[in-house]
């Protein structure tokens, strides 16, 4: 079982609909007689409603209907209200129009439709509200004492001496910052919908997976999962923010049932910083201890997240802490502030990306206080098992990489002496870190059709947010029948199709991508029993049959064979610690006169397994790498606490990086499969990508410096006075 | 958005006086800034006064300089032969702004009446003097990390964001503008103003005037330029601070120079001191962080960029070192 040669480097099988146009995104469907909604926000934090004046919105030219909390169509999924009592806050649940209370800023306080877009942007800046204001919070500094524990996360320790970071002959005790950061896909989110009759829904989708949008709708609407179809074949990136459904993206569903039209919901950049979530501003202390001689004795790791105050978010920002290196005493606890904010959500390396910049800065810090290299002081404390779960890895290649690593940047060749490097006027830096996720697995359903001609069609409900999922399934599929590229089509992003889970966690490939496999493989069980096989990229007569693919599919009276088979992982997944693990390395440039930091050079190892599809992985580590330098570096969502509104909320003041920032990544991958995750042998690959890079660059800071920056982002400013 | 009207004029007297006729109305030029105002309902013009198809877009040597036309796109005035001849400085200063598609877009006019960058200038659900005159100012004591470290009032402490008018106020650019009552000189340093009690006026140029071009007279500073923009990614972001700085070099010595900051005032910050202190003194990185701390005496901090007091000096320094270093 399993594949065991190494892929060919394929080109995105969609990459033309892509750079064509062909590919079409869900603001591009067009439905005949589509209305457009327009949103209009609440300026303030906290709150009610005092009045809102739609008269004149309702009276401008085109406008069909303006719906706010006095008039908005009940959604009979969101009756039950009141307290939560779950919530650390106990907080209330937040009900899009459902009441007068504001709960965060720039929530919907007034959908505006209209028969054109123009027309309901007009009607919109028509509305205006008064309100009365209460007292906010919206400063996770300010409001560390509402920190509480996570009603989904316990604590975790292990280990006899509970304080041995404390007594440790070697010391580090500090804190990390990691501020709000906001996916900010290209593509911005919405929804297009429309009704057959009050009970059959359709929906163009922004989101990660068409199922669980699917089920989203269906229990707002308390409607049958098979009423509602999804469709999202085509996303313009996602990052995280389209594992949800929107509260603004049901409430379209339910304007559209009301004025029985299609309404089609585009946001605008600014309401993408408030209504999708966000990477949420987590501060967290580190206290470690070591022996003389680099021999790690103790970890505490606490980070403290915000959240909104009717959810709960949690992620795990100190897993990675509890298992990474080989230390007898670990205590890690994350703790949320709930805050009137929106509710943030998963952003690519959720937790992790922000847990493994403090634990990989202060493993840095640590290796320089015990007077070791940081790649020597990580192999001292190299965990060989999973020291969690006191089981084995399923595979683990990380010693590999580093070197691999460490070799292709010259790490050996830099001196290690902080300051000491220069290249004209800018300080030379060389830093580096390591990076996990989980190697998930998920139950996946695939149908595969067996055409006349030879071509085999594939059906999944999975979505491709842009890292080429059907590239890596029709890869999968070729290498087990051996069939033609050309001749095999996956299709994604439509929830009619066989179940499978969204597209998150570094998940799909594993999960899909078997069963794919398991369907490939039951398709050449179907072929066995009719006299034929693949051979050689065709399907042709089994040896001592002279029926060819036609003959038989006529003779049986049917056009294609058809097979669905549903795939997920057995006891091994309970049996192995499953780890996908990367390695950066990073050379910066810093001016010490303007502070500015250049990334010059980055080697990248992925320790993910085999490699299913080596082209478009390497475009996932490039992209990761680049999310990383963003969180590095430039990325940073600003709110002015006064008022409890984002003050950079657009492309131009939120810096994404731009070309210029990103220097030549080098990709390696030690692409050994691994015996356990799934048949293909892979591992995840999306989140590791960005996981830990930011670190690599703060300890590259410090080593071309000497100064230590423990606060996201580091921008010139944060240089200049460090 | 609000409701507007849009014609389009072909000749001066017709822009100005559609723009005579109706106290609403306003020109547009490239829209880079203009229409993203009006999105933001910053600014809401009923009626838009194209401005484009004017014979405002050429760049000619005149006896004493360059004249360059109003409408003469950003990225034009960068690439053309002339201003890289004449004025690297200028070129080097449009090209460290925006990005190429903006570039194409902008003209000269659009960019010296382009607005601040400051954020609660955008968003109408927050105080901002500039944008509704006593409603305070949103900056102070908020988000002011882009903010004015010269020059600023109790009322506003905005930057004026562009890189070229940097250039242009340290080449001693003169601006020429005609109006109902006809055509005016204004020295580029008296174009833009500080803030004062009055923020919502950027400039001093009058309702309905337009600009017409801009003169720059020659110079003997084209050898020894640099434009050193300060930024929070690489490109495609406004200033922190940025230096423009122009010598003429003899022997060693200075006997020629222009230097000018943008990011730190609500106009292109000339440093006539500092330049007056230089001149006939040896280029070396010790006299240009004496002129670059003599720069500093007015400046202070608003609290969020206090940066600005190190960053300003040090960009001024390494702006002058890379200039000297030319050639
Ligand atoms: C995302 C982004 C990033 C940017 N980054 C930078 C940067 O880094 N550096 C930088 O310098 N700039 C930057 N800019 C600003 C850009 O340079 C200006 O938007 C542009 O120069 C404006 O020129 P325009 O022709 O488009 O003006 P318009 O938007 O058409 O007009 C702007 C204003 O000028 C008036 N006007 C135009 N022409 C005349 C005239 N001839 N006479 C009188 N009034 C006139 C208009 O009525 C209007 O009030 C950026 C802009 C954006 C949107
Ligand atoms: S600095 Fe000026 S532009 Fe900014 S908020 Fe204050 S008054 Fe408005």
């Amino acid at each position: 079982m399993g594949i065991d040669k190494k892929s060919e480097p394929l080109n995105r099988v969609d990459g033309r609909a892509k750079v064509t146009g062909k590919a079409k995104y869900f603001a591009e469907f067009e439905v005949p007689g589509v209305t457009f909604c327009v949103m209009v926000t609440s300026a303030i934090t906290r709150g009610t409603v005092a009045t809102i004046n739609t008269k004149t919105a309702e009276r401008a030219p085109g406008v069909l209907a303006v719906f706010t909390h006095l008039n908005m169509p009940a959604i009979p999924g969101w009756a039950e209200q009141g307290n939560n009592s779950k919530l650390p806050s106990g907080g209330e649940k937040y009900r899009m129009l459902g009441s007068n209370k504001i709960l965060f800023n720039g929530q919907p306080i007034a959908l505006v439709i209209a028969d054109t877009l123009e027309r309901a942007q007009h009607a919109a800046s028509l509305v205006t509200a008064t309100y009365n204001k209460a007292a906010h919070n919206t400063d996770l500094l300010k409001n560390k004492e509402k920190a509480a524990m996570p009603p989904r996360l316990g604590d975790y320790s292990r280990g006899t001496d509970k304080d041995a970071h404390n007594t440790a002959p070697v010391k580090l005790k500090a804190d990390y910052t990691v501020p709000v950061e906001v996916h900010n896909p290209m593509e911005l989110a919405g929804i297009l919908a429309f009704w057959e009759g009050d009970d059959k829904l359709t929906v163009y989708a922004k989101t990660q997976g068409v199922k669980s949008t699917q089920r989203t709708l269906a229990s707002a609407f308390k409607i049958d999962e098979k009423n509602v179809q999804v469709h999202s074949e085509f996303v313009g990136g996602g990052f995280g923010m389209g594992l949800r459904t929107w509260p603004q993206e049901v409430a379209v569903a339910a304007a559209a049932l009301k004025l029985k039209k299609p309404v089609k919901l585009v946001m605008t950049r600014e309401q993408m910083f408030t209504l999708v979530g966000y990477r949420p501003y987590t501060i967290q202390h580190i206290s470690m201890g070591a022996t003389q001689d680099g021999q790690l004795t103790g970890i505490y790791h606490e980070a403290t997240a915000e959240t909104a105050s009717y959810d709960d978010f949690t992620e795990g920002a100190v897993s990675m802490t509890r298992f990474m290196y080989a230390c007898p005493n670990v205590t890690t606890k994350y703790r949320i502030v709930p805050l009137d904010r929106g509710v943030p959500i998963w952003m690519r390396g959720p937790g992790e990306a922000t847990g493994a910049f403090a634990l990989e800065s202060a493993i840095d810090e640590m290796a320089y206080k015990v007077n070791m290299d940081p790649l020597q002081f990580r192999l001292k404390n190299f965990a060989e098992t999973d020291p969690e779960r006191n089981k084995p890895f399923s595979s683990n290649n990380l010693k590999e990489a580093y070197q691999l690593g460490s070799e292709k940047i010259g790490w050996a060749k830099r001196n290690p002496a902080p300051a000491s490097m220069k290249d004209g006027e800018w300080l030379v830096g060389y830093g580096m870190s390591t990076g996990v996720f989980g190697a998930h697995r998920g139950e996946s359903t695939c149908r595969a059709q067996l055409n006349t001609d030879g071509t085999l069609v594939l059906q999944s409900a999975t979505s491709d947010i842009g890292p080429g999922t059907s590239t890596a399934m029709v890869q999968i599929a070729h290498e087990v029948t051996g069939l033609p590229i050309e001749k095999i089509r996956f299709e994604l992003g439509n929830a009619a199709f066989p179940p499978s889970g969204s597209q998150g966690g570094s998940a799909t490939v594993s999960s899909v991508g078997s069963a794919v496999y398991d369907v490939c493989t039951a398709l050449k069980g179907i072929l066995t029993e009719a006299g034929l096989t693949f051979d050689n990229g065709a399907v042709k007569p089994a040896a001592g049959k002279s029926d060819s693919l036609q003959d038989v599919l006529s003779k049986q009276n049917k056009t294609f064979f058809e097979v669905t088979k549903s795939s997920k992982g057995g006891e091994e997944q309970g049996k192995y610690s499953m780890y996908s693990f990367s390695i950066h390395f990073a050379e910066v440039r810093v001016h010490p006169g303007t502070g500015v930091v250049r990334v010059k050079r980055v080697v990248t190892v992925a320790d993910s397994g085999r490699i299913v599809s080596p082209k478009t992985a390497a475009s996932q580590m490039i992209g990761g790498v680049t999310g990383g330098i963003g969180m590095a570096l430039t990325e940073e969502g600003v709110i002015d606490h006064r008022f409890g509104r984002f003050v950079n909320n657009n492309l131009a003041d939120y810096h994404v990086p731009v070309s210029a920032d990103v220097p030549h990544i080098e990709t390696i991958f030690i692409d050994k499969p691994d015996p356990y995750t799934n048949p293909m042998g892979s591992k995840g690959m999306g989140e590791i990508a960005l996981i830990g890079f930011s670190a690599a660059v703060a300890n590259a800071v410090y080593h071309a410096t000497g100064k230590r920056i423990r606060e996201l982002p580091i921008t010139p400013d944060k240089v200049l006075s460090a | 958005m609000n409701q507007f009207s849009y014609v389009r004029v072909t000749s001066k007297e017709s822009a100005i006086a559609a723009l005579a006729k109706d106290k609403t109305a306003m020109f547009l030029a490239g829209g880079t800034n203009l229409v993203d105002l009006m999105k933001s309902g910053v600014t809401n013009p009923e009626r838009l006064v194209d401005i484009n198809k004017l014979p405002l877009a050429t760049i000619e040597e005149t006896k004493t300089g360059l004249r360059i036309g109003a409408l003469a796109k950003n990225t034009a005035v960068a690439e053309n032969d002339l201003v890289i001849k004449h004025f690297p400085l200028l070129s080097q200063a449009l090209k460290a702004g925006a990005s190429p598609q903006l570039r194409n877009m902008a003209t000269v006019g659009g960019n010296m009446m382009q607005r601040t960058r400051c954020h609660y200038f955008y968003d109408t659900a927050m105080p901002c003097n500039k944008r509704n005159p006593g409603s305070g100012c949103g900056a102070i004591g908020g988000f002011s990390r882009m903010h004015a470290i010269f020059g600023a009032s109790d009322k506003c402490i905005a930057v004026h964001p562009s890189d070229m008018c940097v250039a242009l106020a340290a080449l001693d650019a003169t601006v020429i503008v005609a109006g109902p009552k006809g055509e005016r000189k204004i020295p580029f340093g008296d174009f833009h103003r500080l803030p004062g009690d009055t923020p919502q006026q950027d400039n001093n140029l009058q309702r309905g005037e337009l600009i017409i071009a801009v003169d720059i007279p020659f110079n003997q500073l084209s050898a020894n330029t640099h434009y050193l923009k300060v930024r929070d990614r690489a490109s495609y972001a406004f200033a922190l601070v940025s230096a423009g700085a122009a010598m003429q070099i003899k022997g060693g010595n200075i006997t020629d120079v222009r230097l000018a900051l943008g990011g730190v005032a609500h106009k292109p910050w000339r440093l006539k001191e500092a330049e007056a202190w230089l001149k006939g003194k040896p280029a070396t990185e010790e006299n240009f962080r004496k002129a670059a701390e003599l720069s500093m005496a007015q400046a202070k901090s608003q609290g969020g960029n206090a940066f600005k007091l190190t960053l300003a000096p040090n960009t001024i320094v390494e702006a002058l070192k890379t200039a000297a270093a030319q050639a």
